[in-house]
């Protein structure tokens, strides 16, 4: 055999060897429900859950609960199926948690509670304003 | 008045640089296509000629854009979205590129800069090579035309009028002529001297992929299947350079403005520009091979059209939305999509074609590789560098895949990995350690004509020189991961072998060096990524077991700590105290604590409330006007050790009205290892302060009493005879309670009034900040001979932080510095060779 020809076998096999690995590796968006099924089926593998946070009718977001030492913090989340849960983060709060849109939490389920790893978070980007702040006309 | 006559210059500009570029790609066509010696120079001339007036109009469009930012005309949407009245002049250029039309705009104009140079030097591969160049550049063009043809859009224009966007806002329907007073201004995390610098570089780096490819399609349509390497080569080395340099300066600007901890975060938007990088530094591999031994010629076109499609794919990924959930990052989508995919897929679909039609008539070499060649060690060199972009492209473009699923019906949910760190380290440290082990071993190939006998002799003293001084750095670093410990131990060894052979070299050819010094440089800078991210430390780290609930039972520890004002705290060998809020002031040379200034009604000038002295001397007194960076506030802190104070950090937040808060870190340098300190969380500025229901407190002189759990003393009484901002009459009186509380590190006194003015009583309370507290002076019982004070209290200012130690971070700067000198001596060499070449 020619060493180009063992070089070769030895690259397909890393390249499915990696395949293979990010294939284990990835994670997957799933609902609230989903990701309890899998918890109680013994799957701990991390997940990434997007929805939003809880809000009243009045707009202002609730259930939120700081630790007493401020060093994490608790929050409702309302996955894209509408199903709420309260999701845990050992973290502070994020500056501009408030005010996203849209939160994707990666993390698993704790007994009954999610514990989030990692909050993504998107913001109202200033890029795409769509009016002009009504101080900016009284300005004039 | 609304200026439309400046944005319709812009857009004529634009418009004429289109056309020319098409009219430029069809001259050169026809001069390399041409039999006729008199056709052909003809054709290159006026395609000479069009390419020239197409980059003055370039210059036109960048030129009116820059002048529509800097002449504050936001009446346009481009200006009033990207810029502000206050900036300075170097952040009106980061204004300019922080938009996707700007960015546009910045590849294009280094485009017909390199376009100009390659006309002056590229001899007789003009021709060609020109057509694919300027056929790009008509491509790039086109996603600035801002042109709608039949409900298709072609690209966005950067001189669109505000008006014209946002056709919603009422305010143009009562004024069509509405001028904004000011912008939205740059967001300030991009105001930042690495932002002025870093897009520029990074484009150039873009930009100059190209070359190698245009020359590349040049060779095969001309069936000069090898000699486009030689002037292809200085050109990837360069592009290899700027492209690398690029990226660690964006990176640089993370680790100094960002406070995601570090430099590198595998985030989609790194990694869109990390694989084709990669992929061309195996290509300039292959090239390098091709040159000393004339085979893996096909390897070197591949690669070459690899790395121009993926630049391509990685201005999709960024640009098109296509990574939403995925990154942090936020992507604007322009509805370019459709045009950056079909932008893609004609370079992709060409030189598919070309590779293809040629592929029989390229000269491959069917002779084996010995293993004790240079050639063979390069060669695996190059093979490990796309394994390692493979990863990187595969993961990355997860999305992508949901994309195209969902586009043909289907569902899917795949996520990238949680961990993306953990992911993709484990694989890419692997690949380091066998690039350390090639680069030292293919170089010591490299330089003497091995005979097996010799190579033992070679080898034999940089591998025991890797084992001896890897060996005392585990020893003294404690390093005990095996994966680490391979690491460092392959770049100790690459660093004494390209180390012998730049001994060797230095004395006889310098001009060859390149080579050596960069890959010392490289494995510099994989020791410094290994200490300073594989040992990063997180210094604020507390175990308190403190758990979140009974059914809660993990305990977690807590990476941030919470500091009240003037409150010491304990941090590994640190004691921490957070000093208050502080400004940054012109003319004024250190920060200055924001109780001494309050605000205007301009919201960048403050009026001076308490003198601001440097060493007694008054810079500004009280009453002045003081110019102020409004969006930031620095929060001081003292790090301590043993009593003493060891230096203080300036973190800073920004508070944005349209972005929130942005915090940034303050890092504390020393030779062998970075302390970066950032916030995590402050009490939300904008919210008043909840002050408690008043509390009554009758007191006599000398008597004790507690303020927010503080003792405190109240003193006694003064009168006092003159208070600001009342007229005291004659028989009016004026008196201060003097109320003391002490603090853990010191004590403030506080001075509540009390008035009787015309027989009417008033107080005027007095704040505390650091002990979060009002204290008013209510009332007087001359006969009892007391006080009547009354107190409300709120939450102590406080600041959360996080600290973080990056170990060796500077060896990681001093490789990257030293792998650039090795790019220059090798591009040097490398264009001296072409320039060299006979027409």
């Amino acid at each position: 055999m020619k060493k180009t020809h063992i070089i070769g076998i030895l690259v397909i096999a890393a390249a499915i060897f990696i395949i293979i690995t990010t294939a284990g590796d990835a994670s997957s968006y799933v609902s609230f429900k989903e990701a309890k099924e899998m918890a109680e089926n013994g799957n701990d593998k991390m997940i990434h859950v997007v929805g939003q946070l809880s809000k009243d009718v009045e707009g202002n977001v609730v259930g939120i609960e700081p630790s007493d030492d401020k060093l994490s913090f608790s929050f409702a989340m309302v996955d894209n199926n509408q199903e709420t849960q309260q999701v845990y983060y050992n973290e502070p709060m994020p500056p501009d948690f408030m005010r996203s849109e849209q939160v994707v939490v990666i993390g698993s389920y704790k007994n009954d509670l999610f514990v989030a790893d990692e909050i993504l978070l998107k913001c109202p980007s200033k890029y795409e304003e769509e009016t002009i702040s009504v101080n900016e006309i009284s300005k004039r | 008045m609304v200026n439309t006559a400046i944005g319709n210059i812009g857009h004529l500009f634009v418009i004429i640089s289109f056309i020319l570029s098409l009219f430029a790609a069809y001259s050169y066509l026809k001069s390399s296509v041409s039999n006729n010696d008199l056709n052909k120079k003809g054709w290159l001339q006026n395609g000479r000629l069009l390419f020239y007036i197409h980059s003055g109009a370039v210059l036109g469009v960048v030129i009116v854009l820059f002048a529509i930012i800097y002449g504050n005309h936001f009446e346009y949407h481009y200006a009033w979205s990207h810029a502000s009245k206050t900036l300075p002049f170097y952040y009106k250029l980061s204004c300019f590129w922080e938009g996707q039309e700007g960015s546009f705009l910045l590849w294009i104009f280094w485009n017909c800069i390199l376009g100009i140079i390659l006309i002056q030097t590229s001899k007789h591969w003009e021709g060609p090579m020109m057509t694919v160049f300027a056929l790009v550049q008509a491509f790039l063009t086109s996603m600035i035309l801002g042109a709608v043809f039949f409900d298709l859009k072609i690209g966005s224009s950067p001189f669109l009028l505000l008006r014209d966007v946002m056709t919603d806002a009422p305010v143009f329907d009562a004024d069509p002529n509405f001028i904004p007073e000011d912008g939205t201004g740059l967001n300030p995390l991009l105001q930042n001297y690495w932002m002025v610098i870093h897009p520029p570089t990074l484009f150039l780096g873009y930009a100059t992929t190209l070359i190698p490819f245009a020359y590349l399609i040049a060779g095969l349509w001309t069936k000069n299947y090898q000699d486009w390497i030689k002037p292809a080569l200085p050109w990837t080395i360069f592009s290899v350079a700027i492209l690398g340099l690029g990226q660690l300066m964006g990176a640089y600007w993370a680790y100094e403005t960002l406070s995601f901890g570090g430099y590198w975060n595998w985030d989609p938007v790194e990694n869109a520009v990390y694989v084709p990088w990669i992929i061309q530094v195996a290509g300039l591999h292959a090239m390098i091979i091709f040159k000393n031994n004339n085979t893996a010629l096909k390897l070197a076109m591949i690669l070459t059209v690899a790395t121009f499609i993926l630049i391509l794919y990685a201005t999709f990924l960024t640009r098109s939305g296509v990574l939403g959930e995925a990154s942090v990052h936020s992507f604007t989508d322009l509805g370019l999509n459709g045009q950056l995919l079909i932008y893609m897929l004609t370079f992709l679909a060409i030189s598919v074609y070309f590779l293809i039609a040629h592929w029989k008539n390229i000269p491959s070499s069917n002779k084996e590789i010995s293993t004790y060649s240079r050639e063979f060690w390069i060669f695996l060199g190059a093979i490990t560098f796309c394994l390692m972009g493979f990863q990187v492209l595969y993961a990355t473009s997860i999305p992508v895949y949901n994309n195209i699923i969902e586009a043909f019906g289907g569902t899917s949910n795949i996520a990238p990995p949680a961990d993306q760190v953990g992911y993709f380290t484990n694989i890419q440290i692997w690949g380091a350690v066998l690039i350390a082990i090639l680069s030292g071993t293919g170089q010591l190939f490299y330089w003497k004509k091995m005979e097996k006998n010799k190579i033992v002799e070679a080898l034999v003293a940089p591998f025991i020189i890797a084992l001896l001084v890897s060996a005392i750095i585990i020893v003294f670093a404690k390093i005990s991961t095996v994966s680490y410990i391979i690491l460092l131990t392959a770049a100790v060894y690459s660093i004494a072998a390209n180390g012998k052979v730049l001994w060797s070299i230095w004395s006889k050819k310098p001009s060859l060096s390149g080579g050596a010094i960069a890959h010392i440089g490289v494995a510099f800078m994989l020791i410094g990524i290994l200490f300073s991210s594989g040992y990063s430390k997180v210094v604020s780290l507390n175990n308190s077991g403190l758990l979140y609930s009974s059914e809660f039972s993990d305990e977690m520890n807590r990476e941030n700590v919470l500091l009240f004002l003037n409150e010491p705290r304990q941090m590994n060998e640190y004691e921490l105290i957070y000093k208050g809020r502080r400004k940054e002031v012109e003319k004024v040379p250190f920060y200055v604590p924001e109780y001494q200034l309050a605000p205007t009604s301009v919201e960048y000038l403050y009026r001076v409330t308490e003198s601001i002295k440097d060493d007694g001397e008054v810079i500004f007194d009280v009453g002045d006007t003081v110019e102020v960076s409004h969006e930031n506030t620095y929060y001081e802190i003292d790090y301590k050790k043993g009593g003493e104070k060891i230096f203080t950090l300036f973190p800073r937040a920004q508070v944005n009205p349209s972005m929130g808060l942005l915090v940034s870190p303050d890092i504390k340098r020393s030779v062998s290892s970075d302390l970066y300190t950032h916030i995590s969380t402050i009490p939300d500025p904008e919210k008043e302060k909840d002050w408690s229901e008043p509390e009554s407190k009758k007191v006599r002189a000398g008597e004790r009493f507690f303020i927010n759990d503080y003792v405190a003393e109240f003193k006694g009484v003064e009168r006092v005879n003159d208070v600001a901002g009342i007229d005291l009459g004659p028989t009016d009186v004026a008196v201060k309670g003097l109320v003391e509380i002490f603090g853990d590190a010191e004590n403030e006194i506080l001075e509540p009034l009390f008035v009787v003015k015309d027989n009417m009583i008033g107080n005027i309370p007095e704040v505390s900040e650091q002990f979060g507290a009002r204290v008013s002076f209510v009332n007087v019982f001359p006969e009892e001979d007391s006080f009547e004070l009354s107190i409300q209290t709120t939450q102590k200012d406080y600041i959360i932080m996080k600290a973080i130690e990056k170990p060796y971070i500077n060896v990681l700067w001093l490789g990257t510095f030293v792998l650039m000198i090795g790019f220059g001596i090798a591009t040097a060499r490398r264009f001296k060779d072409f320039a060299k070449v006979k027409l």
